[in-house]
């Protein structure tokens, strides 16, 4: 029986069936949003806040109803900022899950841990799912779990950078030890990528870039579904154990159990 | 305080033309195939050898702004409450002794003149003053921004440099960022060009985004007016600029505009020649030197060169543009500050742009605000000491 048929995960008390999120920006048209969601197969899709315009005008006009809406903090500087427009998301009727997002170093766009885990501790006690944007840092991930985190969201690459899994042995290291979901963000440039996240472990993987700055973004949304299907598949098929050497198939030692 | 005046300083005009000229094609190649470029590098890719290459800048440039900002272009509109001005710069419509008639709109008419720009789908507005203090002075620009913060996305301003206690004034009443061309960072050059007027001093308005970014700044444009000096200068010295401001407050979303002289009211004729092809070579050059920087190209740039230069790394576009006080809903007619170029409309660039394969983002900001009254069960975090 094919192990991925009934594996879903759950966050803030949904089950998702799909492994795959997905985002909003960057496209050449919102109205690519929709056959993006389709082929995908995706059932969460991030959409920054300060994007949304409130006249009902624009990205939220294409959001298809069935969609998880997971709105995130992009602009924030610090906690107070994210706390403020989380709850300005929730006040315009975008639902209680959140993606915080805190970065002051706009070369780079890497997250700030210590401001991250405050906004969490804050928004958590306040009944938003939350899923925190964040280096893979062990010890960020144990101050968020502690928060009140729904999950957490490593960064595989810089944002926006296409580079793969550039962090490989530190997403590894929380897949280990954090028992909470484990959402790859960020950086992930192609299908295999998302697969070998997947291969590893990680609950989820979070694409926007890569899908947008594709030259068909509807075609690689659906390559991205299928691999994190197909890396998901493997993981829960257990991967054969890797070798650096060829393994002989007539073993040098089969002889010893032999009747003579 | 940090300063960037010694940072210009260490990098005297001749070191500069120097950088320029002495690179060949091989040093084009390798500092293109780098991973990541130095500000340096700069020199290197605007010089006279790169622009053989330019394609292959172009190319690198576009994959960087693909990665980056998508396809997706924010608009924003210039709106001049203002053109009463002290100064006399050589190449300005505004330039005191010009004898035209001036306006300086009250609140009402800034609301007016808004609900006109909101009417056309833009949310992004640029207010924008003469430097004659007396009339349009720190409380009269925050006064403006009172009236229309609830109607717009963002308040930005470009108006006469400030003191970092002005900047902050200014923050207080919903304005999020600040643009300031220094014109030219040639110094002797830029004495000649502005003979009278708070404006002739070179290093207060050197200093004045490093000023509005200390008082907390969000975003911060800068520029040179190309055509005053020789461009590959001033291009690189705007880079540094940018960089340096970059550098010394990360959370500032930094961005450069890169305007060519326009004929204006001024006659002004002693302008150095930047062809369409300069301009792909500096917007390329950024872009491969700052991928995440705010790179802006404005109407004085007619359609076709717009469209054509915005794969090269524009993120940023003016859109439904007057360089006028007053025109939109307020039945003005007066000198704008410079011709415009691209006269096409708000929708009328959005569907250009749409058949382009990108997109025009009409609102790209949400307020954090003043903070909200905090919920029953709120608990309160410790905040920085």
């Amino acid at each position: 029986m094919d192990a991925a048929c009934d594996d879903f995960f759950a966050i803030g008390g949904k089950n998702l069936s799909s492994r795959l999120f997905v985002g909003t920006g960057k496209y050449g048209s919102d109205a690519l949003i929709p056959s993006i969601c389709a082929a995908s197969n995706a059932q969460v899709i991030t959409v920054a806040l300060r994007r949304v315009d409130s006249g009902g005008r624009g990205i939220m006009g294409q959001i298809p109803g069935h969609m998880q809406l997971l709105p995130n903090t992009s602009g924030a500087r610090n906690a107070e900022e994210a706390v403020r427009l989380a709850r300005l998301a929730r006040a315009a009727g975008y639902g209680n899950w959140i993606k915080i997002e805190v970065i002051s170093d706009n070369c780079h766009l890497l997250p700030d841990g210590y401001e991250t885990v405050r906004a969490t501790e804050v928004l958590a006690k306040e009944d938003f799912v939350v899923l925190p944007y964040m280096n893979p840092d062990l010890y960020v991930a144990r101050s968020l779990m502690d928060a009140g985190a729904a999950a957490v969201m490593p960064l595989g690459a810089p944002i926006g950078t296409n580079r793969g899994l550039r962090t490989k042995e530190m997403i590894a290291i929380l897949i280990d030890e954090i028992p909470l979901p484990i959402i790859v963000d960020a950086g992930i440039g192609s299908p295999s990528q998302a697969c070998e996240a997947m291969e590893m472990g990680a609950a989820a993987c979070l694409v926007n870039t890569a899908i947008a700055s594709s030259s068909d973004p509807v075609g690689m949304a659906r390559a991205f579904g299928e691999a994190v299907t197909a890396g998901r598949r493997a993981y829960l098929s257990e991967l054969g154990p890797q070798s650096v050497r060829a393994s002989a198939s007539s073993p040098l030692t089969g002889f010893l159990g032999e009747k003579n | 305080m940090p300063a960037f005046l010694p940072i210009l300083k260490s990098w005297p005009r001749e070191r500069v033309l120097e950088g320029l000229d002495d690179v060949n094609a091989d040093d084009v190649r390798r500092c293109m195939n780098k991973r990541r470029l130095r500000i340096e590098d700069m020199l290197c890719l605007l010089s006279p050898v790169a622009s053989e290459l330019l394609e292959n800048l172009a190319q690198r440039a576009h994959g960087e702004h693909l990665r980056h900002f998508g396809r997706a272009v924010n608009f924003f509109t210039p709106l001049y409450i203002s053109d009463h001005c002290t100064n006399q710069c050589r190449y300005c419509g505004f330039n005191a002794r010009n004898k035209q008639q001036r306006h300086h709109l009250s609140s009402e008419e800034i609301v007016l003149e808004t609900e006109a720009i909101v009417q056309s789908g833009l949310s992004h507005v640029l207010l924008l003053t003469g430097d004659a203090r007396h009339l349009s002075s720190p409380a009269y620009i925050a006064g403006a921004a009172d009236a229309i913060r609830h109607l717009v996305a963002s308040i930005c301003v470009e108006v006469y440099a400030m003191t970092q206690e002005e900047y902050a004034l200014l923050l207080a009443h919903g304005v999020d960022g600040m643009t300031m061309f220094q014109e030219t960072y040639n110094r002797d050059l830029y004495a000649n060009l502005h003979p009278a007027g708070p404006k002739r001093d070179f290093a207060f308005r050197l200093e004045a985004p490093g000023r509005a970014a200390a008082a907390g700044m969000r975003s911060i444009g800068i520029g040179a007016l190309l055509g005053l000096d020789d461009w590959r200068c001033d291009a690189f010295y705007t880079a540094l600029h940018a960089h340096w401001l970059q550098s010394i407050w990360p959370a500032v979303e930094c961005s450069v505009s890169v305007p060519r002289i326009r004929p204006s009211g001024s006659r002004f004729t002693d302008i150095r020649p930047v062809a369409d092809q300069d301009m792909a070579q500096y917007i390329s050059a950024l872009r491969c030197i700052m991928p995440r920087l705010g790179i802006t190209v404005s109407t004085r740039e007619n359609a076709k060169l717009r469209d054509n230069l915005l794969p090269l790394g524009v993120s940023r576009m003016s859109a439904g543009v007057s360089t006028a006080v007053g025109t939109r809903a307020n039945g003005h007619s007066g000198n704008g500050q410079f011709q415009i170029a691209d006269t096409r409309s708000v929708k009328e660039l959005s569907d250009d742009l749409a058949r382009m394969g990108y997109q025009a983002v009409l609102k790209d900001w949400e307020d954090p605000g003043p903070p909200l009254p905090q919920p029953a069960q709120g608990n309160g975090y410790v905040r920085h000491a």
